[in-house]
């Protein structure tokens, strides 16, 4: 448990001082929020409706710049390398860096809100419960995602192969948080929402329990 | 495995597609010698040490530290082992006091501000303490990995071309930890290029060629005539 702290603190501490990246990636995210609105025209409804949707391919998009670069500074000198010898363990490396980008993905998505409400005018009332699935969400796009990212960290294509690899993996999660935003954002007259929150947290339990298992092969060598 | 041996190879094998990097490496270290392991770039140096920290698996024969086999042992094995790499290991961004502020709290040990400051002085980085370590030249990088290199409480500690990107006062300091090293019992394998300083600081040497052992035994008695050996004490 210590070592498990300790890896989250590091990499929440990597987050800070390395934090114009993370303002570099809401503005990445912000463009395309934006570039999305003027794909779709300028019909009111039709953006409402598919406001659920923007957010989440732009989340979606955002986190695979923010994943590499959570494994760029460990990459740069071989600094995971260093800590596996000391010896630190895998999986706590694994869970620390897993937790961090959470938080960094879940923060990115709260702050693309305001965005979505004033691009699409699609706001809501109901705002922790819209918290509440991007959080969801977010873990489900952070756990296979620093996986890939660790596996992808050393290859000289791992900006292709990341979103590669992941996209395919989040299907279920980016589905079920879709539906569950846009069930928030536009009424739940006959309750799905829950279903679809419930489907969300099972994947994300699943997605956790494994990645943590399979990590410390991906990082050995 | 004998008693007291602190590594002990046998047949070892380690490629890299299809270039041998290690051949028929059978090598054994007692506890609480230096060995000087010298040979040309590329003959091998680094994998070998690489592999007897456990970061490699060997592709053919066996590998021991302390009793426990690299691939099978590996987490036994890394509380035994430290290595200073080529790469000195560090979070560019951190400064170097966050950066052994992180090896502390891995290792359960004293993380305070004046705990490291005080290490930081040992290796003469107490004054850039709070810079990072993006702005920190080869020399003061290969100081600030030493620095978290002797942090681990290891009995057998690789040492690949320690000597390398240092000035004077590292050459210095680099010979202390040495000294310190072997009062403590620890059992030292370094590499170097450097084989007069090597010779007075480790009883034993190694040498390597394409991948092969070609001399172990004294340092010594290591040959002096070769046309590569004697290149080396120019350089030097």
């Amino acid at each position: 448990m210590n070592e498990l702290w300790a890896a989250l603190g590091k990499d929440l501490l990597l987050q800070w001082r390395t934090r114009t990246q993370a303002v570099a990636v809401f503005v990445f995210g912000a463009a395309a929020l934006l570039l999305f609105s003027f794909a779709s025209g300028p019909a009111a409804e039709l953006l409402r409706r598919q406001a659920a949707g923007f957010l989440w391919l732009g989340l979606m998009l955002c986190s695979t710049l923010a994943l590499a670069d959570s494994f760029q500074s460990e990459s740069e000198q071989r600094a995971m390398e260093a800590l596996l010898l000391l010896p630190a363990s895998a999986r706590a490396l694994y869970y620390g860096k897993a937790l961090a980008n959470w938080v960094q993905l879940a923060l990115l998505g709260v702050a693309l809100v305001p965005l979505m409400v004033v691009l699409y005018d699609a706001g809501t009332r109901r705002v922790v419960p819209l918290f509440g699935v991007i959080l969801l969400g977010s873990a489900g796009l952070s756990a296979p995602g620093t996986l890939y990212a660790g596996m992808t960290a050393q290859m000289r294509a791992r900006q292709t192969l990341l979103p590669l690899l992941l996209f395919p993996l989040v299907v279920p999660v980016l589905l079920s948080s879709v539906k569950a935003t846009s069930l928030i954002l536009t009424g739940d007259p006959m309750g799905q929402a829950r279903s679809w929150t419930t489907l969300l947290a099972a994947f994300d339990l699943i997605y956790w329990s494994l990645c943590g298992v399979v990590f410390p092969k991906v990082v050995e060598e | 495995m004998p008693l007291g041996m602190a590594v002990e190879t046998v047949g070892l094998g380690r490629r890299f597609g299809r270039r041998w990097a290690l051949a028929e490496v059978t090598l054994t270290v007692a506890r609480g010698q230096r060995v000087m392991l010298t040979g040309r770039n590329g003959s091998g140096k680094t994998t070998l040490l690489r592999v007897l920290a456990s970061l490699l698996s060997p592709d053919r024969g066996s590998v021991r530290v302390c009793g426990g086999d690299v691939v099978q042992d590996r987490e036994a094995v890394r509380h035994h082992v430290a290595l200073l790499g080529h790469y000195s290991g560090h979070y560019e961004a951190l400064t170097a006091l966050q950066n052994l502020q992180v090896a502390a709290r891995f290792l359960g040990q004293d993380a305070s501000r004046e705990a490291i400051r005080a290490r930081l002085d040992q290796f003469g980085l107490a004054a850039r303490a709070d810079d990072a370590v993006s702005t920190f030249s080869a020399g003061m990088r290969k100081r600030l990995a030493l620095a978290r290199t002797m942090m681990q409480p290891a009995t057998v500690v690789l040492l690949d071309e320690p000597y390398g990107e240092l000035d004077v006062d590292g050459f210095a300091l680099v010979d202390g930890l040495l000294e310190s090293m072997r009062a403590e019992g620890r059992t030292v394998l370094m590499s170097t290029h450097l084989l007069e300083r090597g010779r007075e600081l480790c009883e034993h040497a190694v040498a390597l060629e394409a991948g092969r052992l070609t001399w172990a035994g004294p340092s010594a008695d290591m040959p002096q005539h070769s046309a590569w050996s004697e290149r080396q004490r120019g350089a030097a």
